[in-house]
């Protein structure tokens, strides 16, 4: 149409009448669009540069590796690397691989998960239905609490948990990561809840459930979207987490990330660079697997999380 | 009787506010008052005022930690708020496979610090790394020793965290860019305004809210850096690339130095309040002030 208006009519007749093939306008493909491309081509290649590293790397033998450029592909594909790492590596005077890291971070994840999710869930619903005087002061302090550095709390935590008896015990790691993942979503929870139509409430209310029932039988039943989210909130910040794993899970619930770090760091013997990359995709295996399948619930995650800090 | 009608309620949140004046409050006055004693392995209660204070800031390895988070936090909250945006702009634009390269741009935030932290010291490795790379295509002169290097240890430490934030604050600006009304858009594209003007100085700071949350959350974060580091460069070479958080978990776990400990742990809470103050005040005063005018 744009280029009818600056025509002039003899013009548009000469066009018309000189029979241009017609068919869907050809894309514009400008400088400018090229160069976008180049630059969005050259980022990604920037992001996926590591990953392809280490993929690579764990399918290559020491020997090529020592030999070859890093960014070639491997010449023999060798899987030798996958199997120690899972089994066989060592972290200090152990030598049993990830697998053991692998079922405590397992341990860990799904009970803290399941607690951290179910009580912000209840803290919500009643920061958001069942005001009282004061709520908002200890929820203000509940948020607060999300950004005090962590190096603030572990030790006096620790003094804590000492004193409960539960220090290096799985209950003990499960506490902190509850603990820790509340703020955050106590106000996914709350904001989701403060957003619901409150009518819905007040008609529950005239019905006559009391808090209990309301939550069973109404609120629970509309919480899946925000449940999903907060599910992937934490599974991924726990599976992921170091520094709690490794100060309160205790020698024998150390998670992945921990004997990850081990085994890679171990200084003796000869630096396994396939076995470490392995190891290292393997420790990422499941965030990224939950990443690929939720996707558009993981950034909605994300913009849960951010927005409202 | 309103205090009984919410009974329910106040059970409810018992653990949240226990936990928030145990945790939280209670922590922050543990850790203060044991700072201001001189506890070496076992916490006691023997006062010498401000003496750990002063200890730690005629500490080098302190200036040095000190030095580096600054480094850090300038570096990667910018680097994170140019490549984030420049991307969401670049995936604003309806390109092709905008789905595909959302997904690459995010991913590297799904992974460990840890994980990061050790893939890239793989890639930066100087002997088997990228600089070996390059010098087998034919660049010998090109130089990537930074993991190695006392003065740019940091800046890899800061090229991994990109790597892995970028990511994020492309997902909160496009959030923002997708809410930008079709009809300012109309009006500028009438007006004859390039696009990057536009993008530059009327959009950006139409997302002033998003931008604000991608640095505080940023800055919140790069107070506690301490698993990436540890994973990269061990706080080496030396203690070259080592960080506040890391000198505190040192004293607490390997030098039994409480004191030293709980008070570089109270510098860096103070640090954080000094970020978060007036961004806080900023959304939750200002922000009901104008709203109720």
């Amino acid at each position: 149409m744009g280029i009818l208006r600056i025509l002039s009519k003899k013009q548009i007749r000469g066009k018309l009448m000189s029979a241009i093939p017609s068919g869907p306008r050809p894309k514009h493909l400008t400088i400018g669009r090229i160069g976008m491309y180049c630059f969005i081509l050259v980022c990604a290649i920037f992001f996926l540069m590591p990953l392809y590293v280490m993929v690579i790397t764990s399918l290559k033998d020491m020997d090529e590796i020592r030999a070859a450029n890093i960014l070639n592909l491997p010449k023999e594909l060798s899987f030798y690397s996958w199997p120690k790492a899972w089994s066989q590596a060592c972290t200090g005077f152990v030598c049993e691989g990830l697998k053991p890291g692998f079922f405590n971070s397992i341990k860990i994840t799904v009970p803290s998960v399941i607690v951290s999710v179910g009580l912000s869930a209840i803290n919500g619903y009643a920061l958001a239905f069942w005001r009282f005087k004061g709520a908002y002061f200890f929820f203000g302090l509940c948020m607060f609490g999300a950004f005090i550095p962590y190096q603030v709390m572990v030790y006096p935590l620790l003094k804590i948990e000492d004193a409960l008896g539960i220090y290096s015990t799985l209950p003990g790691i499960i506490l902190v990561h509850t603990i820790f993942g509340m703020p955050i979503l106590t106000l996914i929870f709350r904001n989701f809840y403060a957003s619901l139509p409150i009518d819905l409430f007040k008609a529950a209310r005239i019905d006559g459930g009391n808090f209990v029932k309301i939550f069973l039988y109404v609120i629970i039943p509309m919480s899946t979207p925000i449940t999903i989210v907060a599910v992937i909130l934490q599974v991924t910040g726990i599976w992921n987490d170091f520094l709690l794993g490794l100060v309160f899970a205790g020698r024998d619930n150390q998670p992945m990330t921990v004997q990850l770090n081990n085994i890679v760091q171990v200084d003796y013997g000869v630096a396994e660079y396939n076995v470490d990359m392995s190891a290292t995709i393997l420790t990422s295996l499941v965030p990224l697997f939950v990443y690929f399948i939720s996707g558009r619930w993981f950034v909605r995650g994300i913009a849960a999380g951010a927005i409202k800090g | 009787m309103p205090l009984f009608r919410n009974i329910a309620s106040m059970i409810a949140l018992l653990p949240m506010i226990v936990i928030s004046l145990t945790v939280f409050v209670g922590c922050i006055i543990y850790s203060f008052v044991y700072s201001l004693t001189n506890s070496k392995l076992v916490p006691v209660l023997n006062y010498v005022g401000f003496d750990q204070y002063e200890r730690l800031f005629k500490q080098r390895k302190w200036d040095v930690a000190v030095e580096n988070i600054f480094i850090y936090g300038f570096v990667f909250t910018i680097g994170c708020l140019v490549i984030g945006f420049l991307l969401a702009v670049l995936i604003d634009q309806k390109i092709r496979g905008e789905s595909l390269f959302r997904t690459i741009f995010l991913y590297p935030y799904a992974m460990s610090f840890v994980v990061t932290g050790l893939v890239w010291k793989w890639v930066l490795n100087p002997t088997f790394g990228l600089e070996n790379s390059m010098h087998m295509w034919g660049f010998g002169w090109f130089e990537l020793d930074w993991l190695v290097n006392r003065d740019l240890a940091i800046y890899a430490v800061c090229i991994a965290a990109v790597w892995q934030g970028a990511g994020f604050v492309m997902v909160l600006m496009l959030a923002g860019l997708r809410g930008i009304d079709e009809d300012i858009w109309k009006s500028l594209s009438i007006e004859g305004v390039a696009k990057w003007k536009s993008y530059l100085f009327v959009i950006l700071p139409m997302l002033r809210p998003m931008v604000v949350t991608a640095i505080v959350l940023i800055a919140a974060g790069v107070v506690k850096v301490y698993d990436l580091i540890l994973a990269l460069t061990s706080g080496g070479p030396g203690y070259a690339t080592t960080t506040p958080a890391m000198y505190v978990m040192e004293n607490f776990f390997s030098r039994a130095n409480l004191g030293q400990a709980f008070a570089a742990s109270i510098i860096m809470f103070i640090s954080v309040v000094c970020i978060l103050a007036p961004w806080a005040f900023y959304e939750f005063y200002l922000r009901n002030k104008y709203a109720a005018n």
